[in-house]
């Protein structure tokens, strides 16, 4: 399988690399047009903020091309953010792939939402062998609010959305490359779709 | 519901742990990599590695490290020790670690904090502040592992740093590192409620009371250790079970 990993400088690239190594799978790590066209599978990582990851996106071309992938896509923390319309955080035009907005969570609880929380509502081939309730690594203050497209949610406290499937785009809230054996699961499911 | 974490904290020097840990299970508990992946078969929800060498030469190895380490383990992690640049936690961040952890740099320097939190996101940013009670001062932060006290009190720093943009804050009280009589409650409880962040309890742990007290009366939204579980007086799994009776939510 051709798998590309999207290069746009993001942080926690090389953990994502890992994830994949330590399922024996190998993956290019690109920013070129044509080789991301030609993935058979592509997975978009993301930390940060989004005013200066769509800036990154911007310089490469990336903001033209992604929209337009046919191929099985997953977009991870912020790169589920920047799939979708617009941002609170920096009042932010994303890549708008999938018609939903990004919000700053307005909770008495502490933001960033850190830790390991819950998924629940697991309704996708993504969650495939995982356990309603199992636990994800989360680290963000911002998100996407539950919608027709939702296919996880977890609550902090209000239920959010976990997961989100537009089409060929997937995409986790949560890090799958930092979740333990669960996290790892996820990534192998995204992989066989 | 979000889990109260767990973390155990490793000491590097050299590449290697500090202390002579007690594992009779690990093949070589001075590796930090064969360490880290026992923690995290554990339970361990995080890990934190301080690198507590000197000079720029072994900061490479640290680097080299850090790679190694997120090479292999599937749970987040927090580097910190020596960092005063943006460069330096470009190097750590690049090779796989997910937070950094600054201290005495901070206090020198509290524009890092906005440049880091700015650059990499304030999600990677923890603030890790010594503080030590006295009657005279109440509780100040200390600077230069905890050689040098500074003119800032703890709760002003604390929220201080967090306008600057830090993400979490783990604070350590050396009244109570190393006694094991407990965490300081009050303190933590104070720098808790004062921010809006996450707050890592640190310093006195020697039972599992002392850790659903941190989390029950202190609000820390993580309590960390060192010896208590590197010598094994307290397994992870063990210290889960019973904080999930104390009606405390823990992933296990």
């Amino acid at each position: 399988m051709n798998l590309v990993i999207v290069d746009y400088k993001a942080g926690n690239v090389q953990s994502v690399l890992f994830a994949l190594e330590r399922l024996g799978v190998q993956a290019t790590l690109s920013s070129d047009f044509e080789t991301i066209k030609a993935a058979d599978k592509v997975i978009f990582p993301g930390v940060g903020e989004a005013s200066s990851a769509m800036a990154q996106l911007r310089a490469r071309n990336l903001d033209k091309l992604l929209p337009t992938l046919e191929q099985p896509f997953f977009g991870v923390c912020l790169g589920m953010q920047l799939l979708c319309e617009h941002s609170e955080e920096g009042d932010t035009g994303m890549l708008g792939i999938i018609p939903l907005p990004v919000k700053r969570f307005q909770t008495d609880l502490k933001v960033p939402h850190m830790g390991w929380n819950q998924l629940e509502k697991l309704q996708s081939p993504l969650f495939a062998g995982i356990a309603e309730g199992e636990y994800a690594y989360y680290v963000h203050s911002f998100y996407v609010p539950l919608s027709a497209y939702t296919i996880a949610q977890t609550s902090y406290p209000e239920p959010f959305s976990a997961a989100l499937q537009y089409k060929n785009f997937y995409a986790a809230q949560f890090h799958p490359e930092k979740s333990g054996p669960a996290g790892s699961q996820i990534i192998k499911n995204f992989l066989a779709l | 519901m979000l889990t109260k974490r767990i973390i155990p904290c490793l000491d590097i020097k050299n590449g290697r742990t500090v202390k002579g840990v007690r594992f009779e299970n690990i093949r070589d508990a001075g590796d930090p990599v064969e360490l880290a992946k026992w923690y995290a078969e554990q339970g361990a929800d995080e890990l934190v590695f301080l690198d507590i060498t000197a000079t720029n030469e072994e900061r490479k190895t640290f680097a080299e490290l850090v790679r190694d380490i997120a090479r292999h383990i599937d749970i987040p992690f927090t580097v910190g020790g020596g960092i005063s640049a943006v460069a330096d936690v470009e190097v750590l961040l690049m090779a796989g670690a997910d937070k950094v952890s600054v201290n005495s740099t901070a206090i020198r320097n509290p524009q890092l904090v906005e440049d880091l939190a700015c650059r990499f996101g304030s999600q990677c940013v923890t603030l890790a502040i010594d503080t030590k009670y006295t009657e005279a001062t109440g509780w100040k932060v200390y600077a230069r592992a905890g050689t040098v006290e500074t003119e800032h009190a703890t709760v002003d720093w604390a929220r201080k740093v967090v306008e600057l943009g830090a993400g979490e804050i783990l604070l350590t009280s050396m009244n109570n590192d190393g006694t094991k009589a407990g965490f300081a409650l009050d303190i933590t409880k104070a720098v808790s409620e004062a921010v809006s962040v996450p707050v890592i309890a640190s310093g006195g742990a020697g039972t599992m009371q002392h850790f659903a007290d941190a989390f029950q009366i202190a609000h820390a939204d993580a309590a960390l250790a060192a010896s208590l579980f590197h010598f094994r007086e307290l397994d992870i799994p063990d210290l889960k079970r019973f904080l999930k009776g104390e009606g405390i939510a823990v992933r296990c």
